[in-house]
């Protein structure tokens, strides 16, 4: 409770008002106004879910801070919200990052502030809200209205392709999530009128049906992740997008999808999750190796670390369908880890283009030379991208290479080739554009980071740097309901 | 004494006609220029209906005139619900009218009939009255399209239109007619009777009843009988198009509930394959082609037909759910669908039709307001969350899939997302594309108000749905349990 009011409502509402009130400031005339109160709204949002953290008992795997309030009667639909151990970190970290895109946005984005701010701040709630969600229905309204901004961010703001990347990423979500939308409806029958996900969770269903569920929720949650061969709106998507919307689709949006593998696919259909695991883990490690292939040859900044993203997220699937303590506590940590790291990357792509409007990694070299303190930067966040013990970006992948090692000695073998791919890709990368002679005039007119970017950077590089060196306060406060859920999951749900 | 329990009943019908008769006259004394006085009169008779039908409001079923005549719980909704489509219609075409001259008593007083009718065909419960009340409604809505003399393409609409629903008023009354020929009356009650006793001959029954599913398709606009309804939406002035896109979906709700779902409900087995086809090709073709369309209303008539379509899943999923759901849809496209066209209209301007896809280019920079509106409008067509129009489909998709028809509901998803690709380019015209024209747009205070409580009455019923939600069903459920 704040101020007598519950936790996660304030969290999801918070932000969303502000951006009403941001929308409000009207016209380019108050953008200083407008970005304030975005600062305002957003640094608020992220104070509110602090308790979410402190106050949250380590020992159970039982929701907490559950609001339960009667909605639709009708169908049965309650404004159902509660957060365990696998939803309460993505809940700060979509908090912990609206103020850093708000940032990244500050003197970037010039024509319609308001409306850009506006719609970080509505999408920070919405997905908080997709995070907290225990309705299905509740969980699906959120879902389906994260898109909303997120098409308005990269049509408005984004570069040259920027309509067919937003149209293509709209529609290629809706499909996956209108099938879903058919797969719980069914549950809704089946469980005799409940759309409580918890309720889901126990009712039996049998295996022509598992299987059936499954796949609805794999299109669904399959393409948000985004696993191979679902995964090619991604880099179009991200290439278009303004440096704020990369960061949240790569740090947050992409969670979302693991997310739904973790809350739903697993849980409701357990025996269809067992039966397909293979095809999962076949998907998961084709994007590990195949992607990471894909980002070694791409001359594009964006791109490649948008392929990084889906190859790092084939660790998440794998961890998640190997079905044991490690391997999910990796897939986790992960993907925590993966939002830091994914996101400081971009925020860093993201300087070099607001001063040379390329991404081409051609276009650069000798960077070092004039941008001193952003190469040291880069490095950290190219170090931890590899994977490099005492960066967050170790922790996951370990674990989960760990996990694979006790599932099948050649699922961890395969995962931990891209210890090597990732060295080549991030490195090759790094080497091109920061070191070597100062290439053009373009390079040696850079100014090095002002003071609001070395803070964004700050922020993010001591969260990789503590997270690797000290992983216990993310990993402890997910044991139980990570324990729970794997007990759940070897209990077959056949009538 | 009978007559006065005959008459109260249908207090709000005698009281509109008499209305419409009297402003006929009274508008003859008015000066052509000013008709303000006579557009006061109509919102004020359509307001004094609204009283009188929550006045004589009964919690049973009420019949009247020998059986002819039905006043429940539905029938109140559904004409409750008529009024204020036709009066936000004459709020938001006045000003459109007006700069084209085509504010007329005429076009008022047909709109008042129009009115009369749905609101006959809505309480009907025998062949003759359901027919009565149909032509009246499509005579009335013949005249207003053809009102714009001068425009050659308004002319060939309410020709097609005339001429087509002539042939389907014709196909409907074959039907009826062969019904009446198997069971020997034209009293919906006892036609349902004669068809359970089985003493009514089968084959002619289902002969009938393919003319009259034939019928009623023509008038819902549904394919393969689908043909007029471009052309009308397009060739219509807009707020003709309003009128004939908006309120009688209402009574052609009611018309198809009153004959298929309660009268003919002994032949469900047959009609409901049906209305699979007739839902099926019309979610397909009418999504489909409406991507190719570069004209507005051309498209929301394709977009029209698609959403009949979804709504016939509701009917034909032979539950009371499912019948509460098509009316909850219903509701919801009558809703969006005032909101679309009200959009088109205010655009517009003297001499100029806002009916293209590139007069919605680049209206976030024109007047953001008007484009966050019109997002609405279109995620809610869409079926988008925290729209309304996402529960209009969440409950129609639940009935069939209660139904048992899984497929089904998987087929209608799919056309939705085809569905949404182009309620999504209009968005994208909007906030993505730069404005072909800087015209300042002109606006009159009543219609961005009652624009801007449409649009978010979109948002806020989806965010509150469940009050409407609920009285669609149990509305439904009243006139179909308890008689």
């Amino acid at each position: 409770m704040i101020f007598g009011l519950p936790v996660i409502s304030v969290a999801i509402w918070l932000p969303i008002i502000f951006g009403i009130l941001v929308l409000a400031t009207g016209d380019d005339k108050n953008a200083r106004l407008a970005r304030i109160l975005a600062m305002t709204g957003a640094v608020l949002g992220f104070l509110v879910t602090i308790p979410l953290y402190t106050g949250f008992a380590r020992d159970t795997s039982q929701m907490q801070f559950v609001e339960l309030h009667n909605w639709i009667t009708r169908f049965n639909i309650h404004y159902h919200l509660g957060v365990d151990g696998i939803s309460v970190l993505f809940i700060l970290l979509t908090a912990f990052f609206t103020p850093i895109v708000v940032l990244a946005g500050w003197q970037v984005i010039e024509k319609r502030v308001a409306q850009y701010m506006a719609s970080f701040l509505i999408m920070s709630g919405i997905m908080i809200g997709v995070f907290a969600a225990l309705d299905a229905i509740l969980f699906y309204v959120f879902w389906e209205a994260m898109l909303i901004p997120m098409f308005l961010i990269i049509g408005i703001w984004g570069g040259q392709n920027r309509v067919y990347a937003a149209v293509k990423f709209f529609l290629y979500t809706l499909l996956g999530s209108l099938l879903m939308l058919v797969a719980l409806i069914y549950l809704y029958n089946r469980s005799g009128g409940s759309f409580a996900i918890l309720d889901f969770h126990q009712v039996a269903i049998p295996m022509t049906a598992q299987i059936l569920i499954f796949i609805a929720f794999f299109f669904a949650f399959a393409v948000k992740v985004p696993m191979f061969p679902v995964h090619t709106w991604l880099p179009d998507a991200h290439v278009e997008a303004p440096t704020g919307g990369s960061v949240i689709l790569a740090a947050i949006m992409l969670k979302v999808g693991a997310y739904g593998f973790l809350r739903f696919s697993v849980p409701i259909v357990p025996d269809a999750s067992h039966k397909l695991a293979g095809v999962m883990i076949a998907l998961s490690l084709i994007a590990v190796v195949y992607i990471g292939l894909v980002a070694l040859i791409q001359s594009d900044m964006k791109k490649l670390v948008a392929y990084s993203s889906i190859s790092h997220m084939g660790f998440v699937t794998l961890g998640i369908f190997i079905f044991n303590a490690y391997g999910m506590e990796g897939a986790l940590l992960q993907m925590i880890s993966h939002g830091f790291v994914s996101g400081a990357l971009f925020l860093c792509v993201g300087v070099l283009y607001d001063r040379m409007h390329s991404r081409n990694i051609a276009d650069y070299g000798g960077v070092v030379n004039t941008m001193p303190v952003f190469a040291a930067f880069l490095m950290l966040f190219a170090m931890a991208n590899v994977g490099l013990p005492g960066t967050s970006g170790f922790v996951g992948e370990f674990t989960v290479i760990l996990g694979a090692m006790k599932a099948n000695f050649w699922y961890a073998f395969a995962a931990a080739t891209t210890l090597v791919f990732g060295a080549a890709y991030t490195l090759w990368m790094y080497k091109r554009v920061i070191f070597g002679a100062v290439a053009n005039s373009h390079v040696a007119e850079l100014t090095d980071l002002t003071m609001r970017e070395k803070a964004i950077l700050g922020i993010l590089a001591v969260t990789v740097l503590g997270m690797g060196l000290y992983p216990l306060p993310f990993s402890e406060i997910m044991h139980a309901s990570v324990n729970d859920l794997l007990v759940h999951v070897a209990h077959s749900k056949l009538p | 004494m009978d007559l006065m329990t005959n008459l109260m009943p249908a207090a709000a019908e005698i009281f509109l006609l008499v209305m419409a008769c009297l402003i006929l006259i009274a508008d003859l004394l008015i000066k052509q220029n000013n008709r303000l006085g006579t557009y006061l009169w109509v919102q004020f008779t359509l307001l004094g209906c609204s009283l009188i039908t929550v006045g004589t409001h009964e919690n049973v079923v009420v019949h009247a005139f020998h059986n002819m005549f039905v006043d429940d719980l539905m029938s109140d909704v559904l004409k409750l619900l008529t009024y204020l489509a036709i009066s936000m219609m004459l709020v938001y075409s006045r000003q459109y009218l007006t700069l084209r001259g085509l504010f007329s008593g005429e076009f008022m007083v047909l709109a008042l009939f129009a009115t009369l009718g749905m609101m006959v065909m809505i309480s009907a419960s025998h062949f003759l009255t359901l027919y009565l009340g149909l032509e009246l409604l499509s005579l009335s809505l013949y005249s207003i399209v053809a009102l714009q003399r001068d425009s050659a393409i308004a002319t060939e609409a309410a020709m097609k239109y005339f001429i087509l629903g002539a042939l389907a008023s014709g196909l409907l009354l074959y039907g009826m007619s062969m019904l009446y020929g198997a069971t020997g009356s034209l009293e919906l009650g006892v036609v349902t009777h004669a068809i359970q006793s089985g003493s009514a001959d089968k084959n002619l029954l289902v002969f009938g009843l393919v003319f009259v599913v034939s019928g009623l398709a023509f008038k819902l606009g549904v394919v393969p009988f689908h043909m007029w309804v471009p052309d009308v939406y397009h060739g219509a002035p807009t707020a003709m198009t309003m009128l004939i896109g908006s309120a009688p979906k209402f009574a052609a709700f009611a018309f198809v509930v009153r004959i298929l779902v309660d009268g003919l409900q002994p032949l469900a087995q047959h009609w409901t394959g049906m209305l699979i086809i007739l839902a099926i090709a019309s979610m397909g073709l009418g999504n489909i082609t409406a991507i190719a369309q570069t004209n507005l209303k051309r498209m929301f008539a394709y977009s029209t037909i698609a959403h009949m379509g979804f709504m016939l899943l509701g009917l034909l999923s032979g539950s009371i759910e499912g019948y509460g759901a098509a009316m909850f849809y219903t509701v919801v496209y009558v809703l969006m669908s005032l909101g679309a066209f009200g959009m088109i209209m205010l655009l517009s301007r003297e001499g100029f039709e806002a009916d293209t896809l590139n007069d919605f280019k680049g209206l976030n920079q024109r007047s953001p307001w008007l484009a966050f509106l019109m997002l609405l409008l279109m995620f809610s067509m869409a079926g988008i969350p925290p729209t309304v129009g996402f529960y209009a489909k969440l409950s129609v998709l639940n009935a069939v899939v209660q139904s048992g028809h899984l497929w089904l509901a998987v087929v209608a998803v799919l056309f939705s997302l085809i569905g949404a690709f182009y309620y999504l380019r209009i968005v994208k015209l909007m906030y993505f594309d730069a404005p072909e024209s800087h015209t300042p747009i002109t606006l009159g205070s009543d219609t961005v108000l009652l624009m801007s409580i449409n649009s978010m009455g979109v948002l806020l019923l989806g965010i509150l749905p469940n009050t409407l939600m609920s009285v669609c069903a149990v509305s439904v459920q009243q006139s179909l349990l308890l008689h």
